[in-house]
């Protein structure tokens, strides 16, 4: 927290600027402490209790104490249930920890928000083994992610597990003894040394569920230690670092995953980067600067067409390198400019090449640009005994890509993620990848780390809370929702939602599937329209599900709804600018200049956002 | 009735709902099985539909399954799983027309992945059928005549019929009965046709399920014909089995057999298969009296609260089998006559070409667990269509996954055995006995019970017996083997002589000691083991009865004899 405003109605100043200066002294985990304390002292007051021996049992938390445990612990029951029999024992313990005052939630694996196991204080975990030593079906996704390097760390966790399992496996109990050891890992302290239950478990369970509850029942918690050292406690928030386009912060990959599934005619990929100790923020809508570096293979094959060494000396911008390393990281070596023809023209004196040049001649050089790489350029037309200054005179910079960021700080703390179709084609017989999709493809592995900075873009970003939303978008045009949807749903949000997606095919190509199923079953999106083109004939769009909906599309408008519209630039857009005119000129009762008309005052009022590329 | 002998009520449909489990619920509130399977089928956002219409959708012979061999593959990828739907037949007896055949050959083809299976029960399933499609395949049954009603929920499950081709006339009368039996005992419900078929939601002038009313049965109910002495329907493993009484060739009544069946759950003791117990005997023309009694005595009876518990073998163990036949001598108004004399000698399908007595010839071919598909090596799917592009008789489906050729006239019969020649349909005469007595449930991918492989992997695992059975000097001699993905026991192996069933990825349990004729359930001789551990077993003890057997005695009773596992006398005890 680094700024305080609106200190709000029932605070004197004086109280205000106290509450400011504690406030900027405290640890995070002292400033949740602090914020249960009042909630729970504001409860008190309220049944007029308030006195010195509650005060005195609400010790705070020292930071580096885990073993005491003041009244406002929260225990959460967490359970992974194969047949049925973990949430059964889930429940009862539960009910006995309710029953001797302690505040309990109760959740199951299979939905449980890993984010919030980084706050969670107490947990007991109760988990049946699956098969040979694997997790419940419906507990694998919670296991990855404990197992996985974006599990937090856990110091100020304390546990218990009691492990489920059949001994007739060799591999008896291992799910639980999975999450045990894992937990210990990650820093978090046991309460209760783990028990591993036979197919009989009914007695083991009992008593390892008393001996737990025991732990924490609020006759063994009482504190004994006194309030601790806040003015001992730092902010650990590193200086503000100043990562930019010129100065990307190298930022670890988490995963990368391939997100279309088998016979997909895409591979579009979803991909975690860290965010943390970079001090980088970001608001949903905003994108992230990727600087790739070339393939290898692809700068290989230029060295050799030019017969120059990677070892060769060359400058770029005053600072002596390798040419290898250039042409990997410093310059374009993809696409043809106008630059380079003009510039190979002049070094080989080639009339073919020679003839694209000049304004009369845009056409013909547009189509030649598009049939042909630098490679093939080089190879075409070669040019004997050229230097590597020579050659690197015609290139241009290598730029970054920018990439609407697919997740919400709010969601995904320190993390930034991707949406990423990766671009192949054949050219001249040969294999081709697009510079950026292809660099994170092939070389963005876990554990590598790619050079990024943050691109605001502050037209694409979430109205208020309660403004209803139609987002459209075709393929990877829907990051920048995922990116909402996450923000809404963590803010509670109560504007209504409604998405327009598109794709090839349901079966392998609708991304996040189950993240919008959750989202509608959740009540975050209200609506979900899909287009599918290659599922049936005649193929459908977007643009075909705006105008079916084309009523209720124009209602919302009407009610203020903001509008978004995120992909491809050359057709989705325009088609989508169409229908929304048909839909306007059908429902609006306006002709068709009143439908423009709307539209412009739409985008003027920036209701009517665009993000294409 | 006094009060001693009046039973307990507290967990049947005599109790409010909220007493019972939660399927009754859902049962008593789907409007006779509406539920909104409608709205599930047009939701675009999911393949799926809702876990309640996915339990409704069963009473109407179709299961949501989903490609388990990709499933984790998905889950990273942020996609559902890979839903599709598999649709059941109800095929009383499994007798079908050579029109229908190719009826369904086109909608595998169209819907169905390119494949048709043959099922345990004597019928079709069709799997990989996508949501959008299930509608198109259902009305394209109906235009053959055909339906999938009560093929899987808690109701009448397909009625079987042995169907043994030599004894034409007594085959007709009984498989007419056992068709009679299906219609009678199915839902009457106009869910069905509202759903499938597009129409107006009618009337009714009484209540829409006469029968069952609005919660059905507790759980499946299976009927099933055998005309001695085959018992290739596995008669002791129905809830209710009619075992036919002839005379001279003519029908006269059935032995009457209730409680049966296998499903089990590992490590839950109270749950058992059992072999039915045999009450007496009625004239052919009690026999829908009859069924209405026992039928209705399990729906009034029969435990709602646990599903687990919930078949008919629960119900009469819990009550007394003395009790429930007297109830269902109460219901039926009079007593039933003793049991006749019957004698079974076999389960398993004799291969190859039959006479019938009325000069029809009949060919009974061998297709590997049941799946009817085209491979490199055999095209039998493109094979079995050429057939019945010309066949003028009908086709039977065997319990065994097997499939007869029938009623071909003497001078069809060269035409047939060509095409049988050229797709390679003929070649079981090369096979093992073991081989040929082999069934498997479908298991991975589709089955959402399945802990283990089962069709995909039989085959292999009977390649590698095969080579012990050869060593050993076996080769020839027919012993039973059954091998299923999961303890429910859809390929009925816990009455085979060698029984295997899944436990997790490579692991089974080994049962051994089943009676040949399925007279006997068989008993766990190794839990939890793979491939090394049983194949040395099977070694140990085919090894040993090779040796040791008396003459005629079959592998199941040996292994009693020879004390690898006790003898199970009633389901009872299976697990003790």
């Amino acid at each position: 927290m680094t700024k305080l405003e609106f200190p709000g109605s029932a605070l004197t100043t004086d109280q205000w600027e106290q509450i400011g200066r504690l406030a900027t002294s405290l640890s995070q985990e002292q400033a949740i402490w602090i914020s249960g304390y009042f909630a729970g002292l504001s409860h008190q007051a309220r049944a007029g209790t308030i006195s010195a021996d509650v005060l005195e049992q609400l010790a705070p938390p020292s930071r580096s104490v885990p073993g005491e445990a003041p009244a406002t612990r929260l225990l959460t029951v967490l359970f992974g249930s194969e047949t049925g029999n973990s949430r059964a024992l889930a429940k009862s313990l539960a009910e006995e920890a309710r029953a001797k005052g302690i505040q309990v939630q109760l959740a199951d694996m299979a939905d449980y928000k890993t984010r919030r196991l980084k706050d969670e204080q107490d947990l007991f975990v109760i988990a049946s083994t699956h098969g040979e030593g694997d997790a419940p079906q419906t507990a694998v996704g919670f296991f990855e992610f404990l197992e996985s390097r974006k599990a937090p760390k856990l110091p100020q966790l304390r546990y218990a597990v009691l492990a489920l399992g059949d001994s007739t496996y060799e591999r008896y109990c291992e799910a639980g003894k999975r999450i045990d050891r894992r937990l210990e890992e990650l820093g978090a302290q046991r309460l209760v040394d783990r028990v591993d239950c036979d197919v009989d478990y009914e007695d083991a369970a009992a008593a390892w569920m008393t001996a737990s509850v025991a732990k924490l029942a609020p006759a063994a918690q009482k504190s004994t230690s006194v309030a601790a050292s806040v003015a001992g406690a730092q902010s650990d928030a590193p200086a503000a670092p100043a990562f930019d386009k010129k100065h990307p912060f190298q930022a670890a990959v988490i995963d990368n995953i391939v997100l279309t599934g088998r016979g997909s005619s895409k591979e579009t990929r979803h991909i975690e980067l860290s965010l943390a100790d970079s001090g980088l923020t970001y608001q949903p809508g905003d994108a992230l600067g990727v600087m790739p570096r070339n393939d290898p293979t692809l700068v290989a094959a230029l060295l050799e067409r030019l017969g120059l060494s990677a070892d060769a000396s060359v400058t770029v911008k005053q600072n002596a390198t390798t040419l290898g390393e250039a042409l990997a990281g410093a310059f374009e070596i993809t696409a043809l400019t106008p630059r380079f023809l003009d510039h190979w023209a002049e070094i080989t004196g080639t009339a073919e090449l020679q003839a694209l040049r000049g304004a009369d001649h845009a056409e013909a050089r547009a189509a030649f640009q598009h049939n042909h790489h630098i490679l093939d350029v080089v190879s075409k037309f070669p040019a004997r005994g050229i230097d590597a200054a020579q050659f690197v005179a015609g290139l241009r910079p290598l730029q970054p890509r920018l990439y609407s960021i697919a997740s919400s700080l709010a969601a995904a703390p320190e993390e930034a993620h991707l949406t990423v179709s990766t671009v192949r084609y054949a050219l001249h017989d040969l294999p081709r990848t697009g510079v950026a999709s292809g660099y994170l493809a092939a070389r963005a592995e876990a554990d590598a780390t790619v050079p990024v900075y943050i691109q605001a873009n502050d037209h694409f970003h979430l109205p208020d809370d309660d403004v209803p939303i139609l987002m459209v978008g075709a393929g990877t045009g829907v990051a920048p929702y995922r990116a909402f949807m996450q923000e809404r749903e963590v803010r509670g949000a109560s504007g209504r939602s409604w998405l327009f997606f598109g794709e090839r095919n349901f079966r392998s190509d609708f991304l996040y599937q189950v993240e919008w199923q959750e989202l509608l079953k959740n009540g975050v999106l209200s609506r979900l329209d899909l287009a599918f083109s290659r599922d049936a004939a005649p193929k459908t769009y977007v643009q075909d599900r705006l105008r079916r909906q084309g009523r209720d599309v124009y209602a919302w408008l009407e009610e203020g709804a903001y509008l978004y519209v995120c992909g491809d630039a050359a057709h989705m857009a325009p088609d989508v600018h169409a229908a929304l005119t048909d839909i306007i000129v059908e429902h609006g009762g306006l002709d068709r200049e009143g439908a423009s008309a709307y539209l412009s005052t739409l985008q003027r009022d920036r209701r009517y956002r665009l993000d294409v590329y | 009735m006094d009060v001693k002998t009046q039973p307990d009520r507290s967990r049947d449909v005599s109790q409010p709902l909220d007493k019972l489990g939660p399927d009754e619920t859902l049962k008593a509130n789907s409007d006779y099985l509406r539920g909104t399977i409608k709205q599930s089928l047009v939701d675009d956002v999911t393949a799926a539909v809702t876990a309640s219409d996915a339990k409704l959708m069963k009473f109407f012979g179709i299961y949501q399954q989903d490609d388990r061999d990709i499933r984790d593959e998905r889950r990273r990828q942020k996609l559902e799983a890979a839903f599709s739907f598999m649709a059941r037949v109800r095929l009383p007896g499994g007798v079908c027309s050579p029109s229908q055949w190719l009826k369904l050959d086109a909608l595998g083809r169209a819907y169905g992945g390119d494949t048709l299976r043959l099922t345990t029960r004597q019928t079709f399933q069709l799997h990989r059928i996508m949501k959008h499609d299930l509608r198109a395949v259902i009305q394209g049954l109906r235009e053959v005549l055909l339906d999938t009603k009560a093929a899987c929920g808690d109701d009448t499950r397909g009625v079987m019929c042995t169907v043994n081709p030599n004894l034409s006339k007594l085959h007709a009368e009984v498989y007419a009965l056992a068709k009679r039996a299906s219609d009678h005992a199915v839902h009457r419900t106009g869910a069905y046709g509202e759903i499938w078929y597009g129409a107006e939601r009618q009337e009714t002038d009484g209540p829409e399920e006469p029968f069952y009313g609005r919660t059905y049965m507790p759980r499946k109910f299976k009927i099933g014909f055998a005309i001695p002495p085959s018992n290739d329907i596995d008669v002791y493993s129905q809830d209710l089995g009619l075992i036919a009484i002839a005379r001279r060739g003519k029908l006269r009544g059935f032995n009457v057999a209730i409680g049966g069946g296998l499903g089990r759950t590992d490590q839950a003791p109270k749950t058992y298969p059992r072999l039915a117990s045999v009450i007496g005997y009625v004239d052919a023309d009690k026999l829908f009296p009859v069924i209405d009694a026992v039928m209705s005595v399990q729906r009034d009876y029969g435990d709602r609260l646990d599903r687990l518990h919930a078949r008919f073998k629960y119900t009469i163990d819990d009550k007394g089998l003395d009790w429930i036949k007297a109830e269902i001598e109460r219901r039926l108004g009079c007593a039933l006559a003793p049991a006749q004399p019957y004698s079974f000698t076999s389960n398993g399908d004799p291969l190859g070409w039959t006479k019938g007595e009325d000069g029809r010839e009949h060919c009974t071919l061998f297709i590997q667990n049941g799946r009817i598909v085209n491979t490199p090596e055999r095209a039998t799917m493109d094979g079995l269509r050429a057939i019945a592009g010309i066949h003028k008789g009908t086709f039977r489906i065997t319990p065994n996954q097997s499939l007869i050729i029938s009623d071909i006239a003497p001078e069809d019969r060269p035409a047939i055995e060509a095409l049988m020649r050229e797709y390679g349909l003929d070649e079981f005469e090369t096979r093992s006995a073991l081989r040929l007595n082999s069934m498997a449930c479908v298991a991975l991918p589709t089955c959402g019970l399945a802990m283990a492989e089962s069709e995909r992997y039989l085959p292999d695992l009977v390649t590698k017996i095969e080579a012990i059975l050869d060593t050993h000097g076996l080769t020839d001699e027919p012993i039973t083997i059954r091998m299923t993905g999961c303890p429910n026991g859809c390929a009925r192996p816990y009455i085979a002589e060698i029984g295997l069933t899944g436990r997790a990825p490579g692991k089974y349990n080994l049962y051994l000691g089943g009676g040949f004729h399925g007279q006997r359930l068989n008993k766990m001789y190794l839990e939890n083991v793979g491939e090394d551990a049983i194949l040395e077993a099977l070694d140990k003890t085919l090894g040993h009865y090779a040796r040791d057997r008396k003459p005629g005695e079959r592998f199941g009773d040996f292994t009693i004899r020879a004390g690898y596992v006790a003898e199970v006398k009633e389901g009872r005890f299976f697990n003790d």
